[in-house]
């Protein structure tokens, strides 16, 4: 099993090698297109702003080498949001994986605190990622931008309003949370994905 | 619906935890990175390291106990102690950490939050603020509470969370180590104020002051350090406590 996760120049991707190491799967950290192309699994983590990533990927050719993987692909947080058609932060186009655009939380109330951050409820959860992992777990979030509600949502969320905190196409899968924050259940997540 | 947050603070020193830790069944309750893995086996939500070491080589340690905490550990931490430029934040997120927390430093140069949010984001920069009340006034404190401003609590905290700040971390030195509840007026004043989470700290003793905390005090997150080093508080237990209270926790 090879296991290779984007590199780019996103932050904190250490936690998710960190998570792998943990479940003592064996990874590369790699920006080559051979690499990424022969692995069996590919990971593309996110921490960062999303006009400025997309246009990292695109001078490096990522953008068109993700698109086309074959094997199963796990976006985590702006990977997930970069999966999408186009975002709202930095007004960018996306890969377009998910046909459906990425918004900006819009606060209606001092309560609704932005960014979105903290432990919350997956809910509505289809898939094998999600197997053996109980009703509704709570997972960790950061994020200021979503996903909303569309054919390929494979969890829901409430947070201001319902959004997809997982996604699901194909090969492709996604999660606006962070497994490899998220404890016991992130694990078991990753370790799903692992067993695609 | 977002969970409320029980964060246990440990004090580093030289690399080891310091406070009486009391816990039979760890093999080594000084190790930062055991004591860690047993509260987030028992439930908590965050974790909050503070190196309390004054030296320059106490320093370093702290951050090889940084990267150790980073790879055993699969929730969120904080570290915080003698942040006070960016190149220290960097140090920190790179060796793992997912937040930091800054005080006296950020009251001496507010500029320090905006360039800690604007380098890594907003949600990496905790604010902390050590506060009594002198004369009927909430007033910061510096050098771990040892020096009176005149600056107001709710004044910083609202220019803080303006400048960047992700969340603030409110230490009430007056409910401090009494054990007798949280803050919850100064709190509550807080939450209706300051656009970014609320995490109360100081006062905790029993199992009601952290709902109280929540309800009373509409506190986002509660920490506590005494309480469960002593082994007086179980996480688990506190937290099958406060779902019980109608509180949402997470429970997994």
């Amino acid at each position: 099993m090879k296991v290779a996760i984007i590199k780019y120049n996103g932050g904190n991707i250490s936690s998710v090698m960190h998570a792998l190491d943990r479940l003592g799967a064996e990874y590369v950290l790699t920006d080559d297109r051979t690499l990424l192309e022969n692995a069996d699994k590919v990971i593309f983590p996110g921490v960062g702003e999303a006009a400025a990533t997309m246009s990292h990927l695109r001078e490096k050719g990522l953008d068109e080498v993700i698109r086309r993987l074959t094997r199963p692909v796990l976006g985590i947080c702006l990977g997930q949001q970069l999966m999408c058609s186009s975002s709202e932060e930095g007004d960018t186009d996306c890969l377009g994986i998910f046909d459906v655009p990425v918004k900006r939380f819009q606060p209606s109330a001092l309560l609704e605190k932005v960014p979105h951050m903290g432990w919350n409820e997956i809910t509505e959860c289809r898939g094998s990622l999600f197997s053996g992992i109980g009703d509704n777990p709570y997972v960790y979030f950061v994020h200021s931008y979503y996903v909303p509600v569309c054919p390929w949502t494979a969890a829901v969320t409430g947070y201001i309003q319902p959004f997809s905190s997982a996604l699901h196409k194909d090969n492709f899968y996604a999660t606006q949370f962070h497994p490899e924050k998220s404890g016991p259940v992130g694990a078991a997540i990753l370790s799903n994905f692992l067993k695609l | 619906m977002l969970a409320k947050r029980i964060i246990p603070c440990l004090d580093v020193k030289d690399g080891r935890t310091v406070k009486g830790v009391n816990f039979v069944n760890l093999k080594d309750a000084g190790d930062p990175v055991e004591l860690g893995c047993m509260y987030s086996d028992a439930g908590a939500d965050e974790l909050v390291y503070l190196d309390i070491t004054a030296t320059h080589q106490g320093r370093e340690t702290f951050t090889e106990v940084v990267k150790r905490i980073a790879a055993g550990i699969s929730i969120p931490f904080t570290v915080g102690g003698g942040i006070g430029s960016v190149q220290d934040v960097e140090r920190m997120l790179s060796a793992g950490a997912d937040k930091v927390s800054v005080n006296s430093a950020a009251i001496r140069r507010p500029e320090l939050i905006s360039e800690i949010a604007g380098a890594f984001g907003q949600q990496v920069c905790v604010v902390a603020i050590d506060a009594r009340m002198i004369d009927g006034n909430w007033k910061c404190h510096l050098n771990g509470g040892r020096l009176a401003t005149d600056i107001d609590l709710f004044d910083w905290a609202v220019q803080a969370a303006d400048m960047g700040a992700g969340e603030i971390l409110f230490t009430s030195m007056d409910h401090d180590g009494v054990h007798g509840g949280y803050a919850n007026e100064a709190l509550a004043r807080l939450h209706d104020i300051v656009p970014v989470p609320v995490i109360a700290s100081g006062g905790a003793g029993r199992m009601e002051h952290f709902r109280d905390a929540f309800l009373l005090g509409k506190a986002d997150a509660a920490l506590a350090a005494g309480v469960f080093h002593f082994g007086e508080i179980d996480v688990k237990e506190l937290k099958r406590y406060l779902c019980g209270q109608g509180i949402p926790v997470r429970i997994n």
